[in-house]
């Protein structure tokens, strides 16, 4: 009687476990940062010491954005508004109407960025996606018309052709220095 | 019918709450896992911008933040309101990037090294020239993938 009763006692009680599982429960809930990191992927040319040659190319096939410090866009010389950067940028790359003066090809085009040292950071992040949404929509377009399909729905060599048709070429020259934050 | 409500009432069960510890467990080992601890303290505003065409970044081991934002309320008297660059917990100049990339590097297995991206967390009210700064200094150092950080939003039309 007394060794069972011995062996009764030692058996530990469980009835706290869930107090002690919700305890850490509550403070794993409140620590935890589900962060996801989302943005826009850029790859940078890599660095020489060499000033880059001069390549010449046909005007023609160069669409040039400039902001200066105001925030304020200057595409191919005249001033544009952000809202219509991307539709014009689409309409230059592919060329519709064979205009003289936008890009003889998709793969020709090629578009360049130069930003001032005082331009904010929002600004440039905004122009470098509209650039960038409109090869993409481009992308997703040409997808369309050749396959009959969304870009998420094909195959990764076909994406690769579409991509190929479509090169994504923008250079960024170095800063102008005009509105430099004192 | 009175009879009926009667025996339902002096019948009905307790539920059983010993698989509760079970359950609990089970979200405390979800949580354990997906848990990551914040481990510096951001000493400046980044406020990062809106933009569309975004990508994920899949595997947090690859992946070396830099912030750079103006210093919060708390550290104005110190650092003043330009712009600063803060890598892990502390200021840093463009100068100390090499040295950051490399301490990052070297907990990246040999294969991944190139897989590396560099995740840029700025204060869409940053100007450009500390940005350029830093850009300069991580293609100095190699590092040429590089993402910045936004929030997501629609696409204008």
């Amino acid at each position: 009687m007394a060794s069972k009763r011995n062996r009764m006692s030692n058996e530990i009680n469980a009835g706290s476990m869930a107090d002690i599982a919700f305890l850490l429960l509550i403070f794993f809930l409140v620590t935890t940062t589900i962060s996801e990191d989302k943005g826009v992927l850029v790859k940078l040319p890599p660095w020489s010491d060499e000033p880059p040659e001069a390549i010449k190319l046909n005007t023609r096939n160069i669409y040039s954005v400039l902001v200066n410090s105001n925030n304020q866009l200057l595409v191919r010389g005249e001033p544009m508004n952000i809202k219509d950067l991307k539709n014009n940028t689409k309409n230059f790359i592919a060329n519709p109407q064979h205009m003289e003066n936008m890009a003889e090809d998709p793969t020709k085009a090629l578009i360049s960025i130069r930003n001032d040292r005082g331009t904010k950071y929002g600004t440039y992040l905004e122009v470098y996606n509209e650039l960038k949404a409109a090869y993409n929509e481009l992308y997703e377009e040409a997808a369309m018309k050749k396959f009959g399909k969304g870009m998420d729905d094909l195959s990764s060599v076909q994406q690769k052709e579409i991509k190929d048709a479509y090169p994504l070429v923008i250079s960024e020259a170095e800063a102008t220095s005009f509105g430099e934050e004192k | 019918m009175a009879h009926f409500v009667k025996k339902k009432s002096n019948t009905q069960p307790a539920i059983s709450t010993a698989s509760l510890p079970d359950i609990v467990f089970m979200l405390l080992f979800f949580f354990m896992v997906i848990t990551k601890m914040r481990d510096s303290e951001l000493m400046i505003k980044t406020e990062v911008p809106q933009a569309s065409e975004l990508t994920k970044l899949e595997k947090k081991s690859l992946v070396n933040f830099i912030f750079i934002g103006r210093p919060v309320d708390k550290y104005k008297d110190l650092y003043g309101t330009k712009p600063r660059i803060q890598l892990g917990d502390k200021f840093a100049e463009p100068e100390d990037i090499p040295l950051f990339l490399e301490q990052h590097r070297l907990t990246v297995s040999e294969g991944e090294r190139n897989q590396i991206i560099t995740s840029m967390k700025i204060d869409s009210d940053v100007t450009m020239g500390i940005v350029g700064d830093v850009k300069t200094a991580l293609r100095k150092a190699g590092q040429l993938k590089l993402n910045y950080s936004a929030h997501y939003r629609e696409r204008t039309k």
